[in-house]
């Protein structure tokens, strides 16, 4: 009951990282791929205007998953570290450099300086998702062992369902970042970048769906309990409801209507993690351990639990102030294309 | 008590590393890095905040400017912070996962009260900063208030952790070994947790008080001596002023804690060997080779300044087998240098409070300025010299007299391979950090406010 209670907490920090995350590691992949830098010069700066005083707070929900992994779930969290750690310390090197790259990118006052460091945040933008992808997919697919000697340091995370996950995740982060942006950008008023950002958000819907679907037969192949978790009982309902709110997203883009988008794509990554969650349990490492052995003690979990209640009681009040001034206009981002950099304009 | 179950606790798992030091390493970098940029999140904002109620206050335009300016500072060293704390939240599970796995349960309930802070923080920090010239006067100093607070919970919930590192308390253990019976509240208000604290936050507004007042007078002896340059100087000065003096009681308080809890590590602080009756302090000098060289050695200091009384008896590293005794070099001299630093800039203090009381001026000396100016520095090395006591302090235990730092440290191959990368992320990272704060600092005030916001300041 408590360790479920958990795993609830679990899951939903773990969706509104890769939503709120997401959305900016996906604006990462928008800002790499955007063109030279005449072509690309709108749409960086409005990635940035988009991002400024929002990222920081979304980067928590990162925080809030390994505390509650390793205060709860301690038993799981030791093995896992010891199997995973070649893509969990590449993507924790990817969040420093895509941190600072971000922090620093609004000082750069030459267009060499703007293109390193704009080029290093949005290269590592791409390798976190990658990386954490994989590192979720290896757990999912059973490559984590409990007891005894850790897993491969490689094999364990390059098998096809890791890889797969790792793909899907970049995948979903720039889904997820285009329509966040193409909101944006109408809120903007730039009607030219809502039209290509609409684009991108179809194509990457397509890709993504895509990848889901056929990532099925890999996973068929590569994790078959897994498969099994994913199309019968809950798991099943969940993957159901994530191709559903797929679709009714994908309809919304079409239609151009971004701001239900937003949360319709939002049920649909959770939705898919939530399927996961239930795929594998009860097992937490599958065929290993269960959810039950990696809890912590009931004084523990109870006492994270209401601490973790009072904090979203205060928390989400102030989110939700955040992104209503955000989305008013009261946070002083201005937009302005991303040529040279901020420097020069003062 | 605790010593009835060291060894059930030391039968748990014991993996082969031969890169143990390498890890330690590792983390102590981490730590190192962190460390400084967290005194710009927990102790900088009082001081922007202070500066921005200075604005409201007076209607003097020069402390509005000051404070705008200051707190992108704050953002951008708070940004990278939260990366760099990100790094240190893996390596715990990456380089300890014995530490992770066994003890999680018992000290992770703090870590969920700092979450709760470091959100608030990451949020209202967004909008102070960003809300500059968007919000009325009176929301945006508001919104700033729970920056404060949360620096303060914030560090205070971290701080519980590292106490309780050194005085595990709050669970039993069963004859296994295993972990039961956990009591959250008893782990995270350890005794060590109020004078860690304290010592933490003033040790963080020193940082941050003299590092500032450090790029100023650095301007000023560079002639740049208008109101704002002089405002910039004295409002870090007036923290430091009452900051610095503090700290000297505060340490004395944290000494005394340490001597009653954890005696190895006071006497590896004073590199004494000898359980001693009435036991000398030596001042200065540097431990090598179980020695102190140099040095002046005042009779029964140590039994004063440790219990407040001069024939107490001190035990000496002796008490404990050589196995368990802390790297006494590394703690005596970091234990010096530290409490080296602090005694000067406390003098530096008490003469910039004497002559504002004297005179209500600044001092006109250049002598003034270059101490001020390498204040800031010699502040940081103090912090982590600080730091160094406590962590290396507590070796070889990572839970004192309960987990060795072999047991819980991870079996995975590669870690000079990880040493190495981190070594040159970090050195590209402050490379290019301190290049774009240097620009930041070159950037006349008059022209700070952004394109097409609301009126630009122009400086009396």
């Amino acid at each position: 009951m408590l360790a479920d209670l958990a795993l609830a907490v679990l899951v939903v920090a773990l969706a509104a990282y890769a939503v709120l995350g997401g959305a900016d590691f996906g604006a990462g992949f928008w800002d790499l791929t955007a063109g030279g830098a005449e072509r690309g010069a709108r749409l960086r700066g409005l990635v940035k205007q988009s991002m400024g005083p929002v990222w920081e707070a979304n980067h928590v929900w990162l925080i809030v998953v390994l505390v509650v992994l390793w205060t709860c779930f301690p038993r799981a969290f030791g093995p896992l570290m010891e199997t995973l750690y070649v893509p969990i310390f590449l993507a924790a090197v990817g969040i420093i450099f895509r941190g600072a790259a971000f922090a620093l990118r609004g000082e750069a006052a030459t267009i060499a300086e703007a293109r390193a460091l704009g080029a290093t945040f949005a290269l590592s933008s791409l390798l976190v998702p990658f990386f954490l992808g994989c590192a979720i997919g290896a757990v999912a697919s059973g490559a984590v062992p409990a007891e005894g000697d850790a897993g491969d340091p490689f094999s364990s995370w390059t098998g096809g369902t890791a890889i797969l996950t790792g793909v899907l995740a970049v995948a979903s982060c720039a889904y997820i970042a285009a329509i966040f942006l193409a909101a944006d950008s109408v809120r903007a008023g730039l009607p030219d970048l809502t039209e290509a950002l609409r684009r991108r958000a179809l194509g990457a819907a397509v890709v993504a769906g895509a990848l889901a679907i056929g990532g099925l037969a890999v996973v068929e192949a590569d994790a078959p309990d897994l498969f099994d978790g994913l199309t019968s009982g809950g798991g099943l309902a969940m993957v159901i409801a994530s191709a559903l709110a797929g679709v009714v997203t994908v309809g919304l883009v079409w239609t151009s209507r971004f701001e239900p988008a937003r949360y319709t794509a939002a049920l649909a990554v959770g939705t898919i993690l939530a399927g996961l969650a239930l795929a594998i349990r009860p097992d937490f490492l599958p065929g290993e351990l269960t959810f039950e052995q990696a809890a912590a003690g009931d004084a523990t979990m109870i006492a994270t639990l209401i601490a973790v209640a009072l904090a979203l009681a205060v928390i989400i009040p102030s989110l939700v102030l955040l992104f209503r001034l955000k989305l008013r206009g009261k946070l002083g981002e201005e937009f302005h294309p991303i040529t040279t950099g901020d420097g020069e304009k003062r | 008590m605790i010593g009835d179950l060291l060894p059930i606790a030391q039968a748990a798992g014991e993996v082969s590393q031969p890169y143990l030091l390498e890890a330690r390493q590792m983390q102590a970098l981490s730590l190192g890095v962190h460390i400084p940029l967290v005194c710009f999140g927990i102790a900088f904002p009082a001081m922007v905040l202070f500066t921005e109620w200075l604005h409201i206050r007076t209607g003097d335009v020069v402390y509005r400017t000051l404070a705008k300016r200051w707190s992108k500072v704050m953002l951008i060293l708070f940004a990278i912070g939260v990366v760099t704390g990100t790094i240190l939240s893996f390596e715990l599970g990456l380089l300890w996962p014995g530490f992770m796995e066994q003890w999680g349960e018992v000290f992770g309930f703090a870590f969920a009260i700092e979450g709760l802070f470091f959100f608030c923080e990451a949020i209202f920090i967004a909008i102070y900063v960003y809300g500059w010239d968007r919000l009325s006067a009176r929301a945006h100093f508001l919104s700033g208030i729970p920056i404060v607070v949360s620096g303060v919970g914030g560090s205070l919930s971290v701080i519980a952790v590292n106490g309780w590192m050194n005085n595990p308390q709050g669970f039993d253990l069963s004859a296994s070994g295993e972990v039961t019976d956990v009591r959250p509240f008893e782990a995270l208000f350890n005794p060590n947790l109020w004078h860690e604290e304290v010592h933490m936050y003033t040790a963080g507004l020193i940082v941050a008080s003299a590092l500032v007042a450090a790029v100023y007078a650095v301007a000023w002896l560079r002639g740049r001596r208008d109101r704002y340059h002089r405002a910039g100087l004295i409002i870090p000065l007036a923290v430091l002023a009452l900051a610095a003096p503090a700290q000297l009681v505060i340490g004395d308080w944290a000494a005394r804690t340490v001597a009653e809890e954890q005696p190895t590590k006071l006497a590896a602080m004073e590199g004494l060997d000898q359980t001693t009756e009435g036991a000398g302090l030596t001042i200065g000098g540097v431990y090598a080779d179980g020695e102190v060289y140099g040095g002046v050695t005042i009779p029964d200091l140590l039994s004063l300044l440790a219990f407040h009384d001069p024939g107490a008896t001190v035990e000496g590293l002796d008490a404990v087998p050589a196995d368990d005794r802390p790297p006494v070099g590394w703690v005596r001299n970091s234990f010096q240098l530290m409490v080296g630093i602090g005694t000067g800039l406390a003098a530096l203090a008490a003469w910039f409070l004497w002559m504002r009381w004297r005179r209500g001026s600044l001092p006109a000396t250049k002598w003034f300025y270059r101490a001020v100016a390498v204040a800031g520095p010699l502040s940081v090395v103090a912090l982590i010299a600080g730091w160094i006591v406590t962590e290396v302090g507590r070796q070889p235990w990572i839970v004192y007299e309960l987990m060795r730092t072999e047991e819980a440290v991870t079996g995975a191959e590669g870690i000079p391979i990880g040493y190495a990368t981190l070594v040159a992320v970090y050195v590209g990272l402050a490379a290019v950090a301190l290049f774009m704060l240097r620009r930041l600092a070159r950037t006349p005030p008059e022209v700070e406010a952004a394109p097409g916001a609301a009126g630009t300041e122009v400086l009396p």
